[in-house]
């Protein structure tokens, strides 16, 4: 049996926090975005927050993940520092990636986050490829493969988990089925009952949880770490879940009701937590007010702090084509 | 004739190429029920069916591989690649399947699909979602690669393309989407092999296509004030170039300047310069200019200004054709 997050007083702040930060940061991205402050291209995943939440506290900081299109909450989960984060969104030299890389490209090799990836499935393989590393120099290193239903669709994921499941290695592929890619619906994609269905065909594990239960996910991705530790193979996990806003900025959800939207909406993760960890006795609401006030303070200045950082010039445009 | 902007005009082709032959099928993601990313294909799925306009889920080496089984029997398949970077998982099936077929049977497999890539920069995207990929496919025997930059000229080329009983890869700028144009659905243009003397001039020749078409006319009127007259050559067709047409107006100017917003090496540039060296060596005044995209993967948008040939670079390329200083560089040719 695990832990029960909701009654550790300390993991059941840590993960609200991890949370709220991802709402926070995000809901301050959306504004900076609207207001015209911030370019480039951008998708949220204010809904999903439990995914990454609870996947990432299964993880030690020095396993690695591999991220997607949207994100930032798989970043701020593996630890990633929101002033560094949100610097690298406005193009300053501080950002991750001095600002060459945008939403969709934060890596952040320190906290093991090999890079979110503008191409859909793109980290798949990548993931596999950490997998084999931490095999072949013999450490317990695991890689977790945060991707989206859509992704599923793409010959790289294919590839990726045939090489896995083939040499046995440690990484678990974590899919965040927020029923749609794009305006395509995950029903209608695929011809399985539940995603997880498909692991067997590959001849690994597979499960499916829920995706708004920082728990669920937790005990999914504990487990199947465990095992590639033990050097028992990759696992494939589905995290039944939701994305609120539109893919990107111009949505107009014309493949999805507004009804579907709200019923989602009333299964909102956080304060779902909140009202277990309450019951659970491992938070006080004062516990929960303050979590939700330390957040806010620290994104305020992460957004301030990173507002005042230099720009990224054009200045060595022409700069780290190559290693010199 | 109406009034339409370019994606519009795509829109409009789209539809006439549907009703016309019903052997027409679209491919691609988001499509049908949200009629694209750029809204090229609003409305096709609801008139013409799901059968016809089909959403398909992201998987681009399935899209075109089963596009080349379609068109093996029959059909016309348009598939459509959302943005320019997500035609590499894509790339196998083009390059080893669609570009080689009708060689590797002797004639005999027809391979009449079409490829429609929204590409280039300009939109505040960033990699992947900005790139000029158009040289890849240049490259690539067998493919017919062309690109338009007017209303009137998505329309027309893009049927032309989907009548054509070659695989044609058709790049769309995706920042001109917006640009407005006369269409008449009618016409009978220039054949999208032909490249079209935009506007004709006696000092230099200005080469260019798709996105940067528009920023060579306003280069040519800005040169016009210099006293310096500019002939712009919309290429339209990348592969195979329409030579004659380029030469011509080299033999007439001595002086040429390419530019597009792709990289500098092995680009489209550089082929045209070579071959214009080659056939026009005796003409030249002087070496042909390149003013392109710089050898760096496409930058950040906040970036993007600084990579994408401009006004600024696009004359500072005619001077230096010209053997004027050059405004950047104080150089002198
Ligand atoms: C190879 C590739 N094809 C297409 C796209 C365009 N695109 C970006 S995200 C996306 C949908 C992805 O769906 P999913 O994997 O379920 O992730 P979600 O957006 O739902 O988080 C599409 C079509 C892309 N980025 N990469
Ligand atoms: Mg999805």
């Amino acid at each position: 049996m695990n832990t029960q997050i909701v009654a550790d007083r300390e993991l059941a702040a840590a993960s609200l926090a991890t949370m709220w930060k991802i709402r926070r940061f995000e809901e301050a991205v959306e504004d900076l975005y609207g207001r015209g402050l911030m370019h480039g291209t951008m998708h949220l995943s204010i809904g999903q927050e439990a995914v990454p939440t609870g996947a990432c506290l299964a993880l030690n900081k020095d396993d690695y993940i591999t991220s997607t299109h949207r994100g930032h909450g798989h970043c701020i989960a593996k630890g990633a520092d929101m002033e560094r984060m949100m610097a690298e969104l406005l193009a300053k030299e501080t950002g991750y990636c001095r600002g060459r890389g945008g939403s969709m490209h934060i890596a952040d090799t320190e906290t093991g986050n090999l890079g979110a990836n503008g191409i859909v499935a793109g980290g798949i393989p990548i993931a596999t490829g950490a997998a084999l590393s931490a095999k072949m120099r013999g450490t317990k290193q695991v890689a977790v493969s945060f991707h989206g239903d859509g992704a599923m669709g793409e010959g790289a994921w294919h590839e990726g988990v045939v090489l896995a499941a083939m040499w046995q290695l440690p990484v678990v592929f974590l899919c965040e089925n927020n029923l749609y890619g794009m305006s395509m619906s995950s029903e209608k994609a695929f011809n399985l009952d539940q995603l997880s269905d498909r692991a067997k065909g590959y001849g690994i594990p597979g499960v499916t949880v829920d995706g708004n239960d920082v728990q669920a996910v937790y005990d999914a991705t504990k487990e199947a770490v465990d095992r590639a530790r033990a050097g028992g193979g990759p696992t494939f996990i589905e995290a039944k879940t939701y994305r609120w806003r539109g893919h990107s900025k111009s949505d107009k959800n014309l493949y999805r009701t507004r009804d579907e939207i709200d019923e989602w909406r009333g299964k909102d993760p956080i304060p779902h937590f909140e009202a277990l960890a309450l019951a659970a006795g491992g938070l006080t609401q004062a516990d929960i007010d303050a979590v939700r006030d330390n957040v806010r303070t620290e994104l305020r200045s992460a957004v301030q702090r990173a507002n005042a950082a230099p720009d990224a010039t054009a200045d060595d445009l022409l700069s780290a084509v190559y290693a010199r | 004739m109406t009034e339409l902007t370019l994606a519009k005009a795509l829109g409009s082709g789209l539809r006439r190429a549907l009703s016309d032959d019903d052997k027409v099928v679209l491919l691609g993601e988001d499509i049908g029920t949200l009629g694209g990313v750029f809204r090229v294909t609003d409305g096709l799925q609801r008139d013409f069916g799901k059968d016809r306009v089909i959403d398909t889920p992201l998987a681009e080496a399935g899209i075109i591989g089963m596009a080349v089984g379609l068109a093996f029997r029959g059909y016309r398949p348009v598939c459509e690649i959302q943005f320019d970077g997500f035609i590499y998982p894509g790339f196998d099936q083009i390059v080893a399947q669609v570009a080689k077929l009708h060689y590797r049977t002797g004639g005999n497999v027809r391979m009449p699909l079409t490829i429609r890539v929204p590409y280039g920069g300009g939109i505040g995207a960033v990699e992947h979602h900005s790139e000029s990929p158009e040289a890849y496919f240049a490259h690539t025997a067998g493919l017919r690669v062309v690109t338009c930059s007017t209303p009137q000229d998505a329309h027309s080329m893009l049927r032309e393309a989907i009548a054509s009983d070659d695989p044609v890869l058709f790049f769309e700028p995706k920042r001109r989407y917006w640009t407005k144009g006369e269409v008449d659905e009618d016409a009978t243009g220039l054949p999208m092999g032909k490249a079209r003397v935009v506007t004709e001039g006696t000092d230099v020749t200005l080469v260019t296509y798709g996105p940067l078409v528009a920023t060579a006319l306003d280069a040519a009127v800005a040169a016009a004030d210099d006293g310096i007259s500019i002939e712009v050559i919309d290429l339209r067709s990348l592969s195979p170039v329409d030579f004659d047409t380029v030469s011509a107006s080299v033999q007439k100017t001595g002086r040429l300047v390419i530019t597009h917003e792709a990289s500098e090496s092995g680009g489209l540039g550089a082929e045209i310069a070579a071959t214009l060296t080659d056939r026009c060596f005796y003409y030249l005044e002087a070496a042909p200019v390149r003013i392109t995209g710089f050898d760096v993967p496409y930058p950040a948008a906040k970036l993007e200004d600084h990579f994408l040939p401009d006004l600024d670079r696009i004359l500072d390329g005619v001077d230096r054709a010209l053997g004027r200083v050059n405004s950047l560089t104080g150089w002198s040719a």
